[in-house]
């Protein structure tokens, strides 16, 4: 593997992710993450001189919607989503700034 | 010592826009609804939904970018802007880092040493977040999406503003220009117009930047002059001290004036952006371009200098009137109607602008017909109605805009000019007055001025008080 993925990478990475990780499992991911990266530098072999930066997959431009309300409420069935229900809003754990 | 520092400050303007519905889907932008009453799949970031871009939003950021001098980006799209945080349910913000839709733009404002200019380094559009509560009771957050998805536009300046009177001018320069397009009606107030200052403080001369610091929460042009004086302080004194400044984000605390540095809503500001899939890119041509440049509206300055020209006005009334989109469109519909524009000024700068002060409201809030207020100046000219019964029915047409005439005719407020009648209530009141009525024939003439308001009293103001002098005079 050429890409060797340090434990500062792991660490920070599944912090950004918020996933909590145990030691064979930040392992696994050291590997998954070297080979993707592995895989991604095959493109550095290509010449790309020239070549516009493509941003999207499909060959379609400007989709728009006019601006009409076309829903109407439809809380109940959202709600129905949510981890807990209060008062009409979403109940999360205590999240402040 | 704070006089060899020299302040710079960049701003982040956000700007919800008025459309009717959200960027990304057909839910309702309306202000007030029950919790999550306008909420749907994309809104609240389900699996499997689709963002399709509303028109209306794009048209508006064109219209601001062409209006602030900035080169339109011909291909633009979406990317992801990744964090976690509750009130925003996808995990990520649906924003523009690669391809902002405008940029290199510049405003001119009115500075104390004259005119300058404020560099616009981009305007990108954007998604708003949810809204969290707190639940003390329960010890957890509930969340209300009916703002998630709400427009945005941000607007990015460069760090071109050295005082809080600046950073004011660009931001009532902004307001101005985006209320006169009716992108937003731009209320700091109501959040729909928020500023983050980005202030960084330096010695007077130098060239580089000293380490900024990001200010948030300002929701009032005193609490952003009040904020941006108190961090200029506290960083020239760290540095006086010769401590570092630190680079953050700060919440201006305003009662407590002072402000204290936030929890990130990560640890890492590290967004990750990354193009958005589900958006497709934007295209625009010339078509679409020349179509906004042709439905710019005549901008503040322009109208002012028309105003000048042609309406004999003073100049501080056409400063106020066009300070508000509204109140000009107002003033120009009523003098279309046949109103003497001097007169509709006076209704607006005299009756109008108390009552809105009266009853906290802004000059956008005026909800009187431009028809009904010609109607109402009509009766005055005529001497239909006094002045004081113009007053009383101008209250009634401000709060419910009401025909004056036909109020007029319902509420037998007419002016009487039936001399018979009139001359009869003027006998009254100086058989009524008597000592008044000695005052003045020993030469008080004021004492007449007493008379005048008796008789326009018993009138019930439906008199007019040039005829009523007239008839005293006369009788006395």
């Amino acid at each position: 593997m050429a890409n060797m993925i340090s434990d500062e990478t792991i660490e920070y990475v599944g912090i950004l992710a918020k996933l909590a990780l145990s030691e064979e499992e930040k392992e696994q991911a050291r590997k998954d993450m070297g080979s993707m990266l592995d895989y991604i530098d095959k493109l550095g072999e290509l010449e790309t001189q020239g070549v516009e930066p493509m941003s999207h997959v499909f060959p379609v431009k400007n989709v728009f919607r006019e601006d009409i309300v076309t829903n109407g409420d439809m809380r109940e069935e959202i709600l129905k989503n949510a981890p807990g229900e209060k008062d009409g809003m979403f109940v999360v754990p205590r999240t402040f700034e | 010592m704070a006089k060899q520092y020299e302040t710079v400050i960049g701003l982040e303007v956000h700007v919800e826009l008025a459309t009717k519905t959200k960027i990304f889907c057909g839910c309702s932008t309306a202000f007030g609804g029950e919790p999550n009453t306008h909420t749907c799949p994309v809104c609240t970031g389900m699996p499997g939904s689709l963002p399709v871009l509303n028109k209306k939003v794009l048209e508006y950021a064109v219209a601001v970018g062409l209006a602030t001098n900035c080169t339109i980006s011909r291909y633009c799209k979406f990317d992801r802007k990744n964090y976690f945080y509750p009130d925003n349910p996808q995990n990520y913000q649906i924003s523009q880092l690669y391809l902002p839709i405008c940029q290199n733009g510049r405003v001119e404002i009115e500075t104390e040493k004259g005119k300058k200019f404020i560099g616009i380094h981009e305007i990108h559009m954007e998604e708003d977040a949810g809204k969290l509560i707190h639940d003390e009771w329960d010890d957890c957050s509930l969340v209300d999406y009916n703002r998630s998805g709400v427009p945005l536009i941000e607007i990015v300046s460069e760090p071109d503003m050295r005082s809080a009177d600046e950073v004011i001018a660009y931001l009532e320069k902004l307001r101005m220009i985006i209320q006169y397009l009716g992108a937003s009606d731009c209320k700091l107030q109501e959040g729909s117009m928020r500023a983050d200052v980005n202030l960084s403080v330096r010695k007077t001369g130098e060239e580089g930047f000293g380490t900024r610091t990001e200010m948030k929460n300002l929701n009032s042009f005193r609490a952003i002059a009040r904020a941006i004086e108190g961090e200029r302080e506290r960083q020239i004194e760290l540095l006086e001290e010769g401590k570092k400044v630190i680079q953050e984000t700060r919440r201006w605390d305003d009662a407590g004036g002072e402000s204290y540095p936030m929890r990130s809503k990560e640890d890492a500001r590290d967004y990750r952006y990354f193009p958005d899939p589900d958006l497709v890119p934007i295209v625009i041509d010339d078509v679409f371009l020349e179509k906004i440049r042709k439905k710019q509206p005549e901008f503040r300055e322009d109208k002012m200098r028309r105003y000048k020209e042609e309406f004999d006005i003073p100049a501080y009334d056409i400063e106020i009137i066009t300070g508000s989109k509204h109140m000009a469109d107002v003033f120009e519909a009523t003098v279309a109607l046949g109103s003497h524009p001097k007169k509709v000024s006076n209704w607006l700068m005299g009756e109008t602008l108390r009552l809105l002060k009266e009853k906290g409201l802004d000059p956008e809030d005026v909800s009187f017909s431009p028809e009904n207020l010609a109607k109402l100046i009509s009766l005055t000219d005529t001497k239909a109605v006094s002045g004081s019964v113009a007053k009383e029915v101008f209250e009634i047409m401000f709060a419910r805009d009401i025909d004056p005439e036909k109020y007029v005719e319902g509420h037998g407020l007419k002016t009487v000019n039936d001399e018979g009648t009139l001359r009869r209530t003027v006998e009254e009141v100086i058989a009524g007055n008597p000592q008044s009525v000695e005052d003045y024939r020993k030469g008080k003439e004021k004492a007449i001025g007493f008379l005048v308001g008796q008789t326009m009293k018993a009138m019930k103001g439906k008199a007019d008080p040039g005829m009523v002098n007239k008839l005293l005079k006369e009788l006395l």
